[in-house]
């Protein structure tokens, strides 16, 4: 079966932006994106984690998008100023699939 | 003196009380005692709506008057104006915080703790004495505009910022979930009264304590593991901002409450809000507004030093000040 290459983007942000982050990937023309919950986890800005919180302000969200390698430019454009001043990290990864012209 | 003593003696022992500490000791020694987000967010949910439709009821069945609306503007205006103490006191107390900081923990202040409020409440009915109804639209009145003020501070004294161009904050912020349920749970006890109630009396009364205590504990987890990962942020000078700036609330709730002619109840509670610190919608609204300004410092402040404070001695000095002047 033939696939195609695409990149997958992961922002783990924190959570009171999720909304925000996603109408940009929506705006910027990422036609999907999954919104995952994370449990908890350590970085510059301390520890954090899920449990016991009654506020968003603490939590943190995963959202992860896949886009044609063309787009990847375009789509950091965007997103970046979001992120600049946010706890979060941003990864992308070489991936394939089947479906190109979803993407 | 001794009424003070007694009352917080008493307060102390208290199941609400004694699962806080329970849940800050598990915390302090590293118990993996938690719970989940779901349990804590469900017991959040129900402890909203029983306070909200228990005071609306309260409404309906002793009648509305002009106080109602007076009381509201007051909040709105303490929770307006003590931003502007806080930043104050905290500048002077704790002169290495940045204006940033200090102007996201000034928002805090102003605004409320819904659970400090609860606290607050069945502390004095406990002791017989009887809360206006509509002092829960006054706390969520009191809510949001200390958020404005933060801001404001933040621009006026450090510099541009792109918060008051967020649309979609202050939909948010107006909008939290906590206040569309309290108003809305009052204003369901409001519409259907003690019938009302009565229909639905075994699920917001009995469970209610029971609901409380156990959220007490989770929020002593919280608040315990806040402390432990917050240290190197709260100096001497930070701890003594969170015990003085709940006092200085306290003074101008005080004052604002015998203005109004509330009951003894009412001025105890007003305090109880004017003192108390928000640790659900600011934190939120500043993680989105201010980014740069340090989490661990305002929710640390929040709820490790000043929740903890007013819910063991804070309330029954509130309600032994109330009675004394208000009695």
């Amino acid at each position: 079966m033939q696939t195609h290459a695409a990149k997958r983007v992961e922002i783990i942000l924190e959570a009171v932006m999720e909304r925000r982050l996603t109408q940009i990937l929506t705006a910027a023309g990422v036609t999907g994106f999954t919104v995952l919950p994370v449990m908890g986890g350590s970085g510059r800005s301390g520890q954090w984690s899920r449990e016991g919180q009654v506020t968003r302000a603490g939590g943190m969200v995963a959202v992860v998008c896949l886009i044609a390698p063309e787009r990847l430019d375009h789509l950091m454009e965007a997103v970046f100023p979001l992120l600049d001043a946010h706890i979060g990290v941003v990864s992308i990864q070489d991936t394939r699939i089947l479906r190109a012209e979803r993407f | 003196m001794g009424g003070i003593l007694d009352l917080a003696a008493q307060n102390l022992i208290s199941p609400i009380i004694l699962c806080f500490a329970l849940g800050l000791g598990a915390a302090l020694l590293r118990s993996d005692l938690a719970f989940p987000e779901a349990v804590a967010k469900g017991m959040s949910l129900y402890l909203l709506f029983a306070i909200g439709f228990k005071g609306g009821v309260g409404v309906a069945a002793h009648g509305a008057d002009l106080r109602l609306g007076a009381a509201i503007l007051a909040g709105v205006i303490l929770s307006f104006v003590l931003p502007f103490l806080a930043f104050g006191l905290l500048r002077l107390m704790s002169p290495s915080v940045s204006v940033l900081d200090a102007a996201a923990v000034a928002g805090h202040y102003g605004s409320i703790s819904i659970v400090t409020f609860v606290a607050g409440t069945s502390l004095l009915e406990a002791g017989g004495v009887v809360v206006e109804g509509y002092m829960v639209a006054v706390a969520a009145a009191m809510e949001a505009p200390a958020i404005l003020s933060a801001l404001w501070l933040a621009v006026r004294f450090g510099g541009p910022s792109k918060a008051m161009e967020d649309d979609g904050l202050w939909r948010e912020i107006l909008l939290n979930g906590s206040i569309v349920l309290l108003l809305g749970a009052f204003a369901i006890g409001w519409i259907t009264g003690p019938d009302g109630m009565r229909e639905i009396a075994p699920f917001i009364e009995a469970p209610f304590k029971g609901v409380l205590c156990l959220f007490l504990l989770d929020m002593g987890l919280v608040a315990g593991r806040g402390l432990l990962g917050a240290r190197g942020v709260i100096t001497p000078g930070v701890v003594a901002f969170g015990v003085t700036m709940p006092l200085v609330g306290a003074s101008a709730g005080l004052a604002a409450g015998l203005l109004l002619g509330l009951s003894v109840g009412g001025v105890a509670i007003l305090m109880t809000l004017s003192a108390s610190a928000s640790y659900i919608a600011v934190p939120a609204a500043m993680r989105v507004a201010l980014p740069r300004a340090n989490p661990a410092l305002y929710l640390t402040l929040a709820l490790g030093i000043t929740f903890p404070f007013n819910l063991t001695l804070g309330i029954p000095l509130y309600a032994a000040i109330a009675a004394y002047l208000g009695g």
